[in-house]
């Protein structure tokens, strides 16, 4: 631009000094973590009657954070007795009122420690403090929020129905938003006037832990709230034992089918939030900067570690090399690192074993010859982190373009027309989310209309609602949770004078 | 889509865009979720000392006011040229930026420093003064002395949809500028939309602009994350079609260090490191020098100066 540059090293120097973003770390000093936890039962904290614990890792390291309680079936029955005394003798018939006092006094509580519980959720989880601090926790809070205002208005959420509470819940969460979950299943159960068994995944039990000690410091009686951390068998006890009313569990659909085998015939409810293998479709006229960002955010926020995270990318043949020059452009920019600097935009896959399946999905799409794009940035040498990762030139028959990888990994096929480009996003086991890129109003309605997805998003990607009801189809799983309709899978509903 | 008449005096864009004027649509909301991301970027230590002196190094130094005197303007080109005159680690600034009739003052005031003079001249604020006195106006700012020439494009016409005649106008002051850089100012709080102002930058760069410019800093809505983002993404398609980088200048309401900070980040991570540069990134700002001077200051001795210890101009 100018005719004679004035000291040009100098300013490429700074211009280099300053892109490089000097680390900018969130302290971890607000946390304490112990080096045990127990499992939270009638509202004390206890060890497992067999004794038994697992150790919880830092999967940005790989170190040991805590010991935590593994509970055995012993410990799962005290647990759901503790939860139906609550229930009979504490919390229903305690009134809707009482029930919305202590819900938004739990919501204020989570606000006030607010950056405690995103530096724990991003230590023992992976997720960039950005998302922990900017979507988890407040997300968390808001789902206390909304159903505290329903607990005592639930007639009027239901017109013409009597509402009544169920009794015992159940609920299993996975570990890609371990506190938002745990809030997302403790609320409407609490405001509906239900007790909780809550089982938080085994590689994430700090936040659920914590989050126990706020239900306490509110004033929730004890046993409306217990936890019972453990794998995949403490799991399966808790959905087998008799004396549950209800199943709420969100994971994986291979668990999902378990369970649901495992409550088949009982009379106990269940809803299922299970996996995805959502599509974005990007049409030729639409804002394609934007579409880009969007399908960035779609796939690589919280490492795609997300169920309904718009995995695939179909896009419309005629932008198609532009729309995947710019998104190289665009993931060649993501920062990958240490979860607690706030400049990361991609942080640690959340345990080794999750490693290892994105990485053998990669594996086979490159030994298939499919074509495969990394930026070229080193990761940390430590811990686990997986590149972002654009696969193109997919037929769409090849496992990565059809199975949930649950990782960094965008699956990128192209489309000729509106009707192909529903076809293709709707070839799926799943039916859980999906993304219209395009500029034309009536189009965004014509697509949407023929999705066969439980959410569509127009122009946007994931965007959370606790007023929007969320769930899938399909493989993806049954029920909604938020909004009057998630209210009604934790209520016994009858017509009034039925 | 928009394709440009050319008429005998295509001639004018020699070397810019040629083809036809492909404007992308732009969604505003994700345009500014994304802008805002970028300008809160955590920008600390050494990063930060670097953004800071850069940010310097970037400033036009401006003033545009009926009660210039040569006085004024002698005073802010000694300023331009030691920002700090406690510090001489502080590079002087990339350019003073003043009307006309000031441009021979600062030039003088200047001499041989490497820093530029900048003129506002083709009927600033408005642009709407007839065309051979806009041009005329370019050419004496030019023989007075300056280097840079920061004129307003025609909104008038861009609103009513000859882009032809916005097209004209700044190959023309392209032209009258000569060997001066030509930046063209698109006063983005008067166009509306996000599209409008992708629009004006393709335009504006097609037409031959060496730099498009955000504002005039006359009216209140000046240079924002999403307007940023937004012209940047149109210099990165420029660049990209045509093979030639075109600057950037943010101008009007910049007045903090993290503001500009903030900038840096969404021009660095948008358009590449290449542009943070004074030959590509320019803020035009009066009072912004102020805060950046202070800053470094604060992160030299530990402590904040007093407004009061700095240097008026």
């Amino acid at each position: 631009m100018t005719t004679t540059p004035s000291r040009p090293d100098a300013a490429a120097g700074l211009a280099r000094a300053f892109a490089e973003y000097a680390p900018s770390p969130e302290g971890r000093d607000i946390v304490a973590i112990r080096p045990r936890y127990g499992l939270v039962i009638d509202g004390r904290e206890r060890p497992a009657r067999e004794g038994r614990t697992f150790p919880t890792l830092e999967p940005a390291t790989g170190d040991v954070l805590a010991e935590v309680a593994e509970a055995g079936p012993a410990d799962v029955d005290d647990a759901v007795r503790a939860a139906r005394r609550a229930w009979e003798e504490r919390w229903r018939d305690l009134g809707g009122r009482t029930r919305a006092k202590l819900l938004f006094r739990l919501a204020r509580l989570l606000q006030d420690r607010a950056r405690e519980f995103a530096v724990l959720e991003t230590i023992d989880g992976g997720k960039p403090i950005r998302e922990s601090r900017d979507v988890d926790v407040p997300l968390a809070a808001a789902h206390l929020f909304h159903h505290a205002g329903w607990a005592d208005k639930l007639e009027y959420a239901m017109p013409g129905m009597r509402a009544r509470p169920l009794g015992v819940v159940a609920q299993v969460i996975p570990w890609n938003f371990p506190l938002l979950m745990a809030a997302w299943k403790i609320a409407p159960a609490l405001a509906c006037g239900n007790t909780v068994v809550l089982k938080p995944a085994e590689t994430t039990p700090l936040t659920a832990l914590l989050l126990a000690e706020l239900v306490d410091e509110a004033g929730v009686p004890p046993g409306v709230v217990n936890i019972l951390t453990g794998a995949g068998d403490t799991g399966a006890a808790l959905v087998a034992h008799p004396g549950i009313d209800k199943v709420a569990f969100t994971g994986s659909t291979e668990v999902g089918r378990a369970i649901r085998r495992a409550v088949a015939g009982r009379g106990v409810r269940l809803t299922l939030e299970l996996g995805g293998k959502g599509a974005h479709l990007v049409f030729e006229d639409a804002a394609l900067d934007q579409a880009v960002e969007g399908v960035v955010e779609g796939i690589f926020f919280n490492q795609g570690h997300v169920c309904c995270a718009g995995s695939r990318l179909l896009v419309q043949e005629s932008v198609a090399d532009e729309m995947l020059r710019r998104l190289r452009r665009r993931v060649d920019a993501l920062r990958v690192g240490d979860p607690l600097d706030k400049n990361t935009d991609v942080g640690a896959i959340n345990s080794a074993a999750q490693l290892a399946t994105i990485r053998a999905y990669v594996d086979e799409a490159v030994a298939a010859g499919c074509e495969v794009h990394q930026p070229a940035r080193p990761l940390p040498e430590r811990g686990w982190f997986h590149a972002p990762t654009i696969v193109s030139g997919l037929g769409g028959s090849e496992r990565i373009a059809r199975k949930e990888v649950f990782g960094p990994v965008l699956a990128v096929q192209t489309f000729r027309t509106e009707q192909e480009a529903v076809a293709k996003a709707n070839a799926t086991a799943y039916g859980l989310s999906a993304g219209v890129w395009t500029d034309k109003g009536a189009r965004i309605l014509w697509v949407a209309r023929r999705l066969r997805a439980g959410v569509v998003w127009a122009n946007t990607f994931n965007k959370f609602d606790p007023a929007s009801p969320f769930g899938g189809l399909r493989e993806s799983g049954v029920g909604r949770e938020g909004g009057r309709q998630g209210l009604a899978e934790y209520l016994d509903l009858a017509p009034v004078g039925g | 889509m928009v394709t440009l008449a050319r008429d005998s005096r295509g001639a004018l864009l020699a070397g810019a865009h040629t083809g036809p004027l492909r404007v992308a649509p732009v969604d505003g909301l994700a345009l500014e979720e994304r802008a805002a991301r970028l300008m809160a970027r955590s920008v600390k230590r050494e990063s930060k000392q670097a953004g800071l002196l850069l940010a310097v190094a970037c400033t036009d130094l401006t003033t545009l006011e009926g009660a210039d005197t040569p006085g004024r303007v002698r005073a802010m080109c000694a300023r331009a040229l030691r920002p700090d005159p406690e510090d001489p680690g502080v590079p002087p600034v990339a350019a003073v930026c003043v009307y006309p009739e000031r441009v021979a003052d600062a030039r003088a005031a200047l001499g041989d420093a490497p820093v530029h003079v900048a003129s506002v001249a083709g009927g600033f604020p408005a642009g709407l003064t007839p065309l051979p006195d806009r041009l005329d106006e370019i050419r004496r700012a030019v023989a007075a002395g300056a280097d840079e020439i920061d004129i307003v494009l025609n909104r008038a016409a861009l609103l009513a949809g000859r882009l032809d005649v916005v097209a004209d106008e700044v190959a023309a002051a392209k032209e009258a500028a000569g060997h001066a850089h030509l930046k063209t100012i698109l006063e983005t709080g008067e166009l509306g939309s996000y599209e409008t102002v992708r629009l004006a930058a393709t335009v504006a760069m097609a037409a031959g602009s060496d730099v498009i410019k955000t504002s005039t800093g006359k009216l209140p809505l000046s240079a924002t994350g999403p307007v940023a983002l937004c012209m940047a993404e149109a210099i990165r398609d420029h660049a990209q079609q045509t093979g030639r980088p075109v600057g950037l200048k943010l101008a009007g309401g910049i007045r903090t260090a993290k503001q500009a900070l903030g900038f840096l980040a969404l021009v660095g991570e948008t358009l590449g490191v290449e542009w943070l540069h004074p030959d590509r990134l320019r803020f035009g700002a009066s009072s912004l020098l102020d805060d950046l001077v202070l800053q470094l200051r604060f992160r030299r001795t530990g402590r904040y100066a007093r407004p009061g210890d700095l240097p008026v101009h």
